[in-house]
């Protein structure tokens, strides 16, 4: 046991058994997993990921390049470093080889996000980021505090005094008035990960892996989503190793980090400790681990440094001879001495933590005297303080969170990146095993830039993103080539600065909340009638209503017969629609349409289509004038936000004259297509005060009438050739229509159907659905759509497109019907369509087109597709092929209309009529 | 009240429904500290005019500028846009209100231009109060809710979740949320789910 | 995650908005006399400035109003 009475913030009162590569072992409430394992004398944790040498833990908190566990119990999560597992009880983890295994149950966890705005935020709640927050609350402002650590105080251990008291009075007394202040936040165990524009901050709260029973209802993860007006940067430093060959045995570390283990945990990583070092800061650690009963022996190789106990020396090399868990046993140093030792402690001085700086194009500079990278400039909207800012004393780091300037103070400092050695075992990414053999290689193959370096020796692309090797990395390659550090600069920071779990990002929105789901007033009726369900959008929409024993092609089929030789009735409601108002609404539709909108009568319905400057089709559908005022225009399900969208852009940016307003009613309004020859029969009861007959009702007209003083509107519209009605009614009324509809049809054997029928009834007329049979290349005349293109207007959207030599180049793709020579055979969507032929040509074969809709047909007994086929209009008659599954399957080109091309049943069969 | 149609007898009456009927019990296991209540049948017309004073006589305000509201209970106007409100209603039918709307814009104002429109299904009503009722929009709505910030008589069209909002402050934790019908499911399951924490 | 002001609501979010491309593009009087050159580039080509650029900016969660920007493309910053 390498614990030591008498240190550490850890409840020895209390004790929690955890297993580890399947043994069990004690620690107390307050370990991390890193230091009950160290406690215990483990000191292998896994094997490196490339090499499979053993390694350690080789830094205290979440710069630890090397302490990789997979934890199983109680949560199963891969790749977490044991130095910020938090132990409990029960906890079951084990060792990595480099390489984590997510868990192959269920994540039953919740996961949130929380929005909150403030004056002021500070990162790091050390002593410059507790000023820094105290300053701020003083003032009045609103503050958010979060630091990563559970507790407050950052480097603080316990041994400094502040205002002539103990550092640990002063942090708590700091929190204290903080946590009175309620306009201050104070989140602990929550790392800041990223710096956006404008003040944003995210930052991870880890709510409940401390807690023995988390409570089932509190996320486990939260991520804050922080706007603040300023933001305060204190995020502290990293220390830097040296790199010196077999640097990566377990049992060396970072001097700070056995320093901190010592006082958070009451660990003591050695009892023979040798640490090497040219910065004076290892000083403190020597100390402080000689005081708990460690003999060191320091190895500076500065002239003066120390004293005279020191060795003015540098290690050069380890050895592990003899040890079992292939853990350090001796140093080697360039004077040939050979120490003996069960540790290494290396400090090189110490990097900026400037990650938060550097996300928001914060410029960092080097500075030779600390051998790191700092922030060189002001930052907009922020500052940064204290350790991050480069200011490593603690009189510095108050002053600067006080706001204040602080006395420069002289580092002695001695930038050394390695030692003399073999390259090859001289590692700088301890994680990817890279080593200064790697950068070597990088250099000699002409790469100059440390991005290229990181990239070509992976060096920094593991979860510590190159914390403690990023800036080595640099210093090592500029040696190399021969060029000063500032010239190279350092790799760029990004977001996260720590890993982020996919499911903390995810939040909430997963499951039935990933995404909306947009229902209309009858999806209550629709999941009862036992509807499969569509996504259209974000729209659930009833697909088709299968009886028992139907598949959906038996289904549909029935439900296009219904709706060909009785009636059937369709919740179209997703449709969009858009009030169009004011003394200029017909001269914006004249301008927006490619057809007349303007010369339309009160009382009547036109169809219409709508394209791009480019001229190629968006949108299509059908328009209903009110009055001398106003329309209704209605848009595809998909088209409704884009299309009200594109009608604002042309009005408020082109047209700003025009007295026209637009206002969306797409849930105001349900509409249900009644369609088939018994349709008559099923208004005419439902509106028996509604004169119903062609002469007095006829196509494309509609009305507005009252059933039991309901207002609703009836238009005669038609997406399938039949004669049919649209029933719209306010969402209040629409379940109670709806029923009302079916009741009234029953005698007559309406049939409820879905979109897949809608589609195969449509199909067969030949009517498009835009975005299914287009693709945004698709003009009017390509769809044979040409008679709704006005030749009197002087101009609309997309007019001039239409005399471009690409639009009028006959071998366009252009709409055409297409029929399998075997009849039973349904294309699948999405086929190539090539020349006829019984053998491909090599390739590339010339493809002439796509299907773009494919079903079986009860009309027209036989299957059919529409396609998009280049010169497809000259092509009627001919036969072509398409691949199917390795077959070549003859195909008949046909027009688009394949059902009633003469629109005989649009006014109802003639033995009904 | 039973319709009769050729012989046949049509049992049902033509009786609205809100688009969160059947939320209630669910709504009802909230505890006090957050509490959901669907407000249906709010009557709601979209006003565009230049002039906000032309409906001062029926809203017993001046129309609100941006992020506000105004009004009372009777009528209560909130802003959309520069030249565009929503006014609702509790008491009023659809027709009534924008039957009122038209009346008294034409009447302040006989030769501005007035386009009323009624949306009244458009939306649904969730009112949402409790000591927590703001912790549970901060979980996804992105606007300052502090009640410095956005308190009564303030207004947002915004987003919540994923779902497009009109979120009114009424007081202090008291809240009215606008939401078009079609996402009115979605977002009842959304905050059913954000106040879970405080079940 | 910017936030851009809306000349109506106010800082909102950059996703309650729909970016509408460069500023100022008129549409022709009289697209007939065009060339299908001049008409081409008024279709299809846009400036690409490196720094100040004028952008039509639509808060469409929001007020639903199109307005005019100006955006550094070099900081992404807004001039306000
Ligand atoms: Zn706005």
């Amino acid at each position: 046991m390498s614990r030591v009475d008498g240190y550490g913030r850890i409840d020895r009162s209390r004790t929690l058994t955890f297993t580890f590569d399947g043994e069990q072992y004690a620690g107390h409430p307050g370990d991390t997993l890193a230091s009950a394992l160290l406690a215990n004398g483990v000191r292998r944790v896994g094997t490196s990921v490339k090499l499979d040498r053993p390694r350690g833990i080789t830094a205290a908190w979440s710069e630890d390049p090397t302490g990789l566990v997979q934890v199983e119990e109680p949560f199963p999560e891969p790749m977490l470093l044991a130095t910020t597992v938090d132990l409990v009880d029960g906890l079951v983890a084990r060792g990595l080889g480099g390489r984590g295994r997510l868990a192959e149950v269920p994540d039953t966890a919740r996961y949130d996000r929380r929005y909150t705005h403030c004056e002021t935020l500070v990162i790091g709640a050390g002593p410059a980021g507790l000023l820094a927050a105290r300053t701020a609350a003083r003032r009045g402002d609103r503050v958010v505090l979060v630091d990563d650590r559970p507790a407050a105080g950052g480097s603080l251990l316990g041994t400094e005094r502040i205002c002539g008291r103990s550092a640990f009075d002063f942090v708590a007394d700091t929190v204290a008035e903080l946590r009175a202040d309620p306009d201050v936040r104070i989140l602990p165990r929550t790392t800041a990960f990223g710096h956006y524009d404008d003040g944003f901050v995210l930052a991870l709260e880890r709510r409940t892996d401390h807690l023995a029973q988390p409570p089932r209802d509190v996320s486990r993860q939260r991520v804050w989503r922080i706007r603040a007006g300023h933001v305060v940067v204190a995020t502290g430093a990293h220390e830097r190793p040296i790199v010196v060959e077999d640097n990566d045995r377990p049992g060396i570390m970072l001097a700070a980090s056995a320093r901190d283990l010592l006082h958070r945990y009451g660990v003591l990583v050695g009892r023979e400790i040798v640490v090497f070092t040219t910065d004076d800061a290892a000083y403190d650690a020597a100390a402080d681990l000689e005081r708990a009963g460690a003999r060191v022996t320091v190895v500076d190789p500065r002239p003066g440094a120390g004293g005279s106990a020191t060795h003015h020396a540098r290690v050069v090399g380890t050895s592990a001879t003899g040890s079992e868990d292939g853990a350090v046993t001796a140093v080697t140093l360039d004077d040939g001495t050979v120490l003996p030792c069960d540790a290494l402690l290396l400090s090189g001085g110490w990097n900026p933590t400037a990650h938060l700086f550097s996300h928001v194009r914060g410029a960092l500079r080097y500075d030779a005297e600390l051998g790191a990278f700092r922030p060189g400039e002001p930052l907009d909207g922020g500052t940064v303080v204290g350790a991050a800012n480069g200011t490593f004393d603690l009189a510095g780091c108050l002053a600067e969170g006080r706001g204040e300037t602080p006395e420069p103070v002289a580092r002695r400092t001695h930038v050394l990146w390695r030692t003399e050695g073999e390259p090859a075992r001289q590692f700088v990414d301890l994680q990817r095993d890279s080593t200064v053999a790697d950068i070597a290689r990088a250099v000699a193959s002409g790469m100059r830039s440390v991005e290229h370096v990181k990239r070509y020796t992976t060096i920094g692309t593991a979860h510590d993103q190159g914390k403690t090797s990023g800036v080595i990395a640099s210093g090592i390659t500029a040696e190399l080539l021969g060029v000063p550090v500032e010239s190279l600069g350092t790799t760029t920071f990004r977001p996260p600065y720590t890993p982020v779990a996919f499911a903390a990002l995810a939040g909430r929105q997963r499951g039935r909340l990933y995404d909306p789901e947009r229902t209309t007033a009858l999806h209550a009726w629709h999941v009862e009638a036992g509807a499969v369900f569509e996504d259209v959008g974000q729209w659930k929409r009833a697909r088709y209503y299968p009886r028992p024993g139907e598949d959906m092609e038996a289904a549909v089929l029935r439900e296009c017969a219904a709706a060909r030789t009785g009636v059937g009735i369709l919740d179209g409601s997703t449709l969009g629609k858009i009030d169009v108002q004011g003394p200029d609404a017909g001269v914006l539709l004249d301008r927006i349409y490619t057809n007349m909108m303007s010369s339309l009568k009160p009382g009547r319905v036109r169809y219409g289509v709508m394209c791009g400057v480019d001229g190629m089709v968006i949108d299509d559908g059908t328009v209903l004038r009110i009055d001398d005022e106003r329309f209704l225009v209605y848009t595809t399900t998909g088209g409704a936000a884009p299309i009200l969208d594109h009608l604002e852009e042309w009005l408020q940016t082109e047209w700003p004259e025009l007295r026209v307003s637009l206002t969306s009613v797409t849930e105001q309004w349900a509409t249900f297509p009644v369609v088939g020859p018994r349709s008559r029969d099923v208004i005419g009861a439902f509106a028996p005060h509604v004169d119903v007959s062609n002469a007095a009702f006829p196509f494309m007209s509609w009305l507005d009438t009252e059933v039991d003083g309901v207002p609703v509107r009836l238009a005669r519209i038609s997406f399938s050739g039949e004669l049919a009605w649209e029933v719209s009614v306010d969402g209040w009324h629409a379940a109670a229509v709806w029923r009302r509809l079916l009741d009234l049809g029953a005698p007559h054997g309406i049939t409820p159907y879905g979109t897949e029928t809608m589609h195969v009834l449509r199909a067969e007329k030949g009517y498009p659905i835009i975005g299914q049979d287009t693709d945004g290349t698709v003009t009017p005349q390509d769809l044979g759509t040409e008679w709704a293109v006005s030749k009197k207007k002087p101009d609309f959207v997309g007019r001039r497109s239409f005399a471009r030599p690409a639009n009028l180049d006959p071998l366009r793709k252009q709409l055409v019907g297409l029929l399998p020579v075997d009849p039973d055979l349904k294309l699948p969507e999405g086929s190539q369509i090539v020349e006829l032929t019984d053998a491909l040509p090599p390739p590339p074969v010339p493809m002439l087109g796509h299907v773009t809709s494919s079903y079986r047909s009860a009309a027209l007994g036989r299957t059919f597709a529409l396609a998009l086929v280049k010169g497809g209009h000259a092509r009627i008659g001919e036969r072509l092929t398409v691949p199917v599954d390795g077959a070549l399957v003859p195909v008949e080109v046909t027009g688009s209309v394949l059902f009633d091309p003469e629109g005989t049943r649009r006014d109802g069969e003639p033995s009904v009529r | 009240m039973v319709s009769r149609v050729s012989g046949d007898v049509v049992t049902d009456v033509l009786r609205p429904a809100g688009a969160l009927d059947g939320w209630a019990g669910r709504f009802a296991a909230l505890p006090d500290s957050v509490t959901l209540l669907a407000e249906p049948f709010h009557a709601m017309v979209d006003v565009r005019t230049a002039d906000p004073a032309a409906l001062e006589r029926l809203v017993g305000a001046p129309l609100p500028g941006p992020n506000a509201w105004s009004g009372g209970e009777r009528v209560t106007a909130i802003w959309l846009g520069p030249d565009e409100w929503l006014l609702t209603s509790p008491f009023l039918s659809p027709a009534e209100l924008e039957g009122a709307a038209r009346e008294t814009g034409a009447a302040a104002l006989p030769d501005a231009r007035l386009a009323v429109v009624d949306v009244s299904a458009q939306r649904t009503t969730v009112r949402l109060r409790g000591a927590h009722a703001r912790d549970v929009l901060e979980t996804g709505c992105a606007i300052d809710l502090l009640p410095r910030s956005f308190g009564a008589g303030s207004a947002a069209v915004t987003l919540l979740g994923q779902s497009g909002v009109v979120l009114l402050g009424l007081g202090p934790s008291d809240y009215r949320i606008l939401v078009r019908s079609s996402f009115a499911a979605y977002l009842a399951e959304w905050l059913l789910d954000a106040a879970s924490e405080w079940r | 995650m910017q936030l851009i002001h809306c000349p109506w609501c106010g800082p909102r979010e950059e996703v309650e908005f729909h970016y509408g491309g460069q500023a100022g593009v008129a549409y022709p009087a009289d697209p007939a006399v065009l060339s299908d050159e001049e008409w081409a580039r008024y279709v299809f080509v846009r400036d690409n400035p490196k720094g100040r650029f004028e952008e039509r900016w639509s808060h469409s969660a929001g007020c639903r109003r199109w307005f005019t920007a100006v955006r550094d493309t070099v900081t992404y910053r807004f001039e306000r």
